[in-house]
């Protein structure tokens, strides 16, 4: 690539978010973002609902489009690609749903599902067999899965499939959006251990966007939170549960039952 | 016929397309009335270009028709002239606009008849009939769709089912006109009850209006069926019951409110497609309304008649959608947001 | 489904057969004109000695090739115009979706004579027709599945894998919309033979010497008065034609249905309204032995006993499928329709939960909070309407008395403004001041027991808190007993003296909320809850980027 990329320290993240802008009408939805998930690392995103956290991650799959700003994958600022480059940029950041039930075509084998992510215009499975076992593998799921369709896994079981296709084309950035929002808490434990023992292991950069500051807490390196379309506050999961600097965190914080600040009284 | 396509189109769940408007356009209300009318503009270009398009497409040419059989060279020369039909075709179009702009759409090549006029004459007609049919038809099919699916509800009385699809079913597929037909062998033939055919008295409205109205009444009442059961899984239903207001509380505020949308709807467009049904109604019981017009104008090929009770027909079928939409604005501002055919 | 073919299967077979043989008897002029129904001619003869009922069958074969013919052009031309709009970009869909409902709006029998107006009259022109009057209708039923399907998150995430638009509709949404559209094909299907009929029926189609049903209809028509059985054959045969249809697409439809599949089940009432308790028992709900299950089924509460006492607050904690929401539903008389509920004792008071309780005592005395605050109200009332029903249709109250009582209840709750809420919709309030609401409106009556099912699980974590907030006052200042229905052990230790653990249908285990506290328990599964259940480290992370171990 060019000496533009080279000359920006932004080579070194997966991606890298700067004043970015997104208006809906009259609602500006997200203010002034910025902010930079490095490779091979997990950056929390928490917020309540209506904070920006679904828009801003939507924004960098491309699904929203952005008002101003810049956001850069791998270096290369996604809101000014046009054309091929922008399709082939596209497959750079993947995206996993909140509902398993919904992101999986119902009509589709596991093995079809994953080889289109691979190839999207031939998405033969038995071209791919091994890559598929390998991809069904990494989310501890026996190989025989890729026969099967959709409705014949547990939710958790498609969650997992869900995010064997994010990764399988090793994308710069992957986004989480609630992946365990809609599980059985054993289910979401299952998943937060998935993620855990994935560590170091991925070299793409996570995004992974949170209600629940319990579960950051567990499979993030760095949080952000936003607040009314802002970043109120970033940094290093430790440093910012430890010694929130912002009201809107404590209260936060404050709010996780069984967390010392819990209190209903 | 009642176009239960239509009627399907509406069902299913909608394209975002309108949503809550521009953004340039605050107050709801301007926002509605701005699409509707954007809505009735296009509906009146399409129609004007396409009822003009009628006669440069027709086969054969429009003078020699209008000048009548056997009429010498120079006599149909003089009538195409007279008809405007030699000057070019944008002028023509353009002639062809400022004549409905001012109400006058030539005269029928038949009867010499101003078309403004055979179009005023008739309409009031077809009006009566349509309109007699559709209040009769939500009077009867609302409250009968939401009793049986209320007996039907979580499979309670199983054996309604079967009996209340077929009936409908059977009566869906017997066509208006058929209806209409054996309805005067019936009635008027056998019988000898009710007049067969003409607009002489009231009681010759009877027959017209009860063939017009029998299909619509089973689409509609299978309709709202559809619709009173999925209200009745609703959570605000199990709401109501939670707070034990009896059955005849709970139906009439919780479940009747939340069916008229989409009652409503695809009344509108039914009625709206009564008008095509009222055609060959129409024409069975020689009723004289603008569908008997329109048939015996496309028989005779007279096309001033035909371009303009088209025309007619297509602004009154838009009109309808419009209102309905005000009504149920008017009765649920939630509404205001999107077109209600698109919900 | 069965009866529907078996009668197209009937139809298409005379289609075939009639032609081969009753050609002669349909179509050779004879001189026994105009005669009735007799054994020779059971349709009697049309004014040329033709038998009418082989012409009402052989006319069987053009009608359905004509109908099949029109059916397709509207199918296939429908559904790739409404295709093409989806794949279009915004702009032209948006055009183009507005042209369609304009077209849709507008009586296609009427679009149809305009079509048939410009050709000449025939069988060809009358298929083209009715084939191209019905293409709108059906372009914008594929164009709203197509949005609805391609909303939906599994195009949305082939779409970031890059695959072409074109594949996405091959792939992921022309299966998906398979079935609706062919359940609207047989609807397309039965249009098309009403308004091809109807073409042939005013003259504007068939034309002698072929015939259909319509054009013999039409030929009825001016014998109607000499001969009005000629009407008959058409006329059957039309009905029958479409009925077979119809009834395809309602079997059709009915399968994709699951609403279709439910089976009533009539729980048996006990008689007796009032429970005897023992003297002693000073439980508020007693529990004996409750049994839930499909019947005919399996069973999916097995054997379950609880008591709470006045004042206590109870929590039923598992996750799906548990049961928890089932029992807790039984408890407060509210069980879903097709399961059978059974108990050696159900009692909440000294009402008999397995008969049929005075309704408006039942209201009185049960309050129940749901999960979801966004769907528990009905969309098409005011608030103020809603939250005042128990009031006015069990207490007694007045309209402005009941109004007063909810304003007072909900500035309780931290709702501002109450007064000018209870004017609004539900739409208009966030998820967070509903929940609120509906709580409110659950402690107006004084009930003895609160059911929360859920109640905190669809808000905000902030929210969470207040809301939780709200429940533990209630507790304090009126001493409602509550039976609270979580999957969160962290949520509930909070807030509850009992814990109940289910799971499958069972109890298994019972702690108090000092042993959830002091983590004293004791089955595997509780503690596998308790181990799942994420909560806030307050321990130092490592000082490395490396993770935390759990």
């Amino acid at each position: 690539m060019t000496t533009h990329i080279q000359s920006r320290p932004a080579v070194l993240y997966g991606a890298q978010v700067s004043n970015l802008n997104v208006r809906f009408g009259s609602a500006h939805v997200l203010k002034d973002v910025t902010l930079a998930v490095p490779a091979g690392t997990v950056v929390g995103l928490v917020g309540e609902s209506g904070s920006g956290k679904s828009t801003l991650g939507k924004t960098l799959v491309g699904i929203n489009k952005a008002s101003s700003g810049e956001v850069l994958i791998g270096g290369e600022d996604v809101t000014r690609l046009h054309g091929k480059r922008r399709r082939q940029m596209r497959r750079e950041v993947q995206y996993i749903p909140q509902d398993p039930y919904s992101s999986l075509s119902p009509r589709r084998t596991t093995g079809q599902t994953l080889a289109e992510a691979l190839d999207p215009h031939g998405a033969n499975p038995v071209q791919h067999r091994e890559a598929i076992a390998a991809a069904l593998e990494r989310v501890k799921l026996d190989p025989s899965a890729a026969e099967k369709y959709p409705h014949q896994f547990s939710g958790g079981q498609r969650q997992r499939i869900a995010i064997a296709r994010a990764l399988m084309l090793e994308p710069k950035l992957v986004i989480a959006d609630e992946i365990t929002s809609a599980l059985d808490v054993s289910v979401q434990a299952d998943i937060i251990r998935l993620l855990q023992g994935m560590r170091g292991t991925v070299d793409s950069a996570m995004l992974f966007i949170s209600h629940n500051l319990a579960v950051v807490q567990q499979v993030c390196d760095e949080v952000v939170v936003m607040f009314q379309g802002r970043i109120v506050e970033q940094g290093p999961i430790e440093s910012v549960y430890r010694d929130p600097q912002h009201d809107y965190t404590r209260k936060l914080l404050a709010s996780v039952p069984g967390s010392p600040g819990f209190s209903l009284d | 016929m009642t176009s239960s396509i239509a009627v399907e189109a509406s069902r299913t769940p909608g394209v975002a397309a309108g949503g809550t408007g521009s953004r340039f356009i605050h107050h709801p209300w301007v926002g509605f009335s701005l699409r509707r009318l954007g809505g009735l503009v296009l509906s009146f270009v399409v129609l004007t270009v396409v009822t003009f398009l009628i006669v440069p497409l027709i086969p054969g040419d429009p003078a020699v028709i209008a000048a009548g059989d056997g009429a010498s060279p120079a006599k149909i020369a003089g009538v195409r002239a007279e008809l405007g039909l030699d000057l070019p075709m944008l002028t023509q179009f353009l002639n062809y606009v400022s004549g409905i702009l001012r109400l006058d759409m030539g005269s029928s090549f038949v009867s010499g008849e101003s078309v403004s006029t055979l179009i005023f004459t008739r309409f009031p007609f077809t009006a009566e009939i349509a309109l007699l049919a559709i209040v009769l038809v939500l009077l009867i099919s609302v409250p009968l769709g939401m009793t049986v699916a209320i007996l039907t509800r979580g499979g309670r009385n199983k054996w309604l089912d079967h009996p209340f699809n077929f009936l409908t079913s059977l009566i869906y597929s017997v066509p208006q006109y058929v209806v209409g037909t054996l309805l005067v062998v019936v009635f008027a033939v056998t019988l000898r009850w009710l007049p067969a055919a003409g607009a002489a008295s009231l009681n010759s409205l009877v027959l017209p209006t009860a063939a017009l109205m029998l299909g619509p009444v089973c689409v509609i009442s299978r309709i709202v069926r559809r619709e009173t059961a999925v209200v009745l899984d609703k959570d605000y239903v199990r709401t109501a019951r939670g707070w034990r207001l009896s059955a005849l509380r709970t139906h009439a505020r919780y479940v009747l409110p939340n069916l008229i949308t989409t009652t409503l709807t695809l009344s509108g467009l039914i009625l709206a497609a009564q008008l095509g049904g009222a055609v060959v109604i129409e024409t069975v019981f020689a009723w004289p309304g603008l569908g008997q017009g329109i048939v015996n104008a496309i028989l005779q090929r007279d096309y001033p008649v035909i371009r303009g009770i088209i025309l007619v027909l297509g602004l009154l079928a838009t009109l309808i959608i419009i209102l309905v939409d005000l009504i149920l604005a008017i009765i649920d501002p939630r509404n205001l947001g999107g077109t209600s055919s698109d919900v | 489904m069965s009866t529907g073919a078996g009668l197209l299967a009937a139809l298409i077979l005379i289609a075939i057969i009639a032609p081969l043989t009753m050609t002669q008897a349909a179509e050779q002029l004879t001189a026994n004109a105009a005669l009735g129904p007799s054994p020779e001619h059971w349709l009697g003869t049309d004014d040329f000695g033709r038998d009418l009922l082989s012409r009402a069958l052989v006319a069987t074969r053009l009608t359905l090739l004509m109908t099949a013919g029109a059916a397709a052009i509207s199918v296939v031309a429908g559904v790739a115009i409404g295709l093409a709009i989806w794949l279009a970009g915004r702009r032209v869909r948006e055009v183009a979706l507005r042209v369609l409902e304009t077209a849709v709006a507008y009586p296609s029998l009427i679009f149809a004579l305009v079509i048939a107006a410009v050709l000449e009259p025939g069988v060809s022109s009358a298929v083209i027709a009715i084939g191209i009057a019905g293409i709108p209708g059906f372009a914008r039923i594929t164009a709203n599945l197509a949005s609805s399907v391609s909303s939906s998150e599994y195009v949305v995430t082939a779409r970031l894998l890059g695959v072409s638009p074109v594949r996405i509709a091959a792939r992921h949404m022309l299966p998906n919309m398979a079935e609706p559209l062919l359940i609207l094909s047989a609807t397309v299907f039965a249009l098309s033979l009403v308004e091809i009929s109807a073409l042939s029926f005013i003259g504007l189609g068939v034309q002698s010497p072929q015939y259909d049903f319509g054009r013999l209809l039409n030929d009825s028509l001016g014998a109607l008065y000499t001969q009005p059985v000629e009407a008959v054959g058409p006329s059957v045969m039309i009905a029958l034609t479409g009925l077979s249809v119809m009834l395809i697409g309602d079997a059709l439809a009915a399968q994709a249905d699951p609403r279709a599949k439910r089976s009533f089940f009539r729980r048996s009432l006990q008689r007796d309204r009032t429970a005897g308790v023992p003297a002693g028992d000073t439980a508020l709900v007693r529990a004996e032995n409750l049994r839930i299950s499909i019947p005919g089924g399996p069973q999916l509460v097995k054997n379950i006993s609880l008591s709470i006492d006045p004042g206590e607050v109870v929590a039923l904690v598992g996750e799906s499928g548990s049961g928890k929401s089932l029992t807790a539903m039984a408890i407060a008389g509210l069980p879903s329709e097709d399961l059978a509920v059974e108990a050696d004792m159900l009692r909440v008071g000294e009402m008999n939960m397995l008969a049929s309780p005075d309704q408006s005592r039942l209201a009185k005395d049960i309050s129940i909070v749901y999960q979801d605050p966004g769907t528990t109200f009905n969309p098409s009332l005011r608030m103020g309407s809603q939250l005042t029903e128990v009031l006015r249709t069990h207490l007694g109250m007045g309209g402005a008395k009941a109004r007063q009582v909810i304003i007072d209840a909900l500035a309780n709750v931290n709702i501002t403004q109450p007064a000018q809420r209870l004017r609004q919709h539900p739409h208009e309030l966030s998820g967070g001041m509903r929940q609120r609401a509906m709580i409110a409106a659950s402690i107006v009556t004084s009930p003895k027991l609160i059911v929360a099912d859920e109640p905190t699980t669809a808000l905000d974590v902030t929210v969470q808190t207040d809301v939780l907030r709200q429940f533990r006052r209630i507790h304090r200042e009126q001493g409602t007993a509550m039976l609270f229905i979580s999957h969160d052990l962290a949520v509930v230790e909070a807030l509850c003296d009992t814990i109940l653990v289910m799971k499958s249908g069972e109890i298994v285990e019972r702690l108090t909320s000092a042993q959830l506290a002091a983590r004293d328990v004791h089955h595997p599964y509780t503690k596998a809850l308790l181990a799942a259940i994420p909560t806030l480290e307050p321990a130092p992370a490592p000082a490395t980027a490396g993770a935390p171990t759990p």
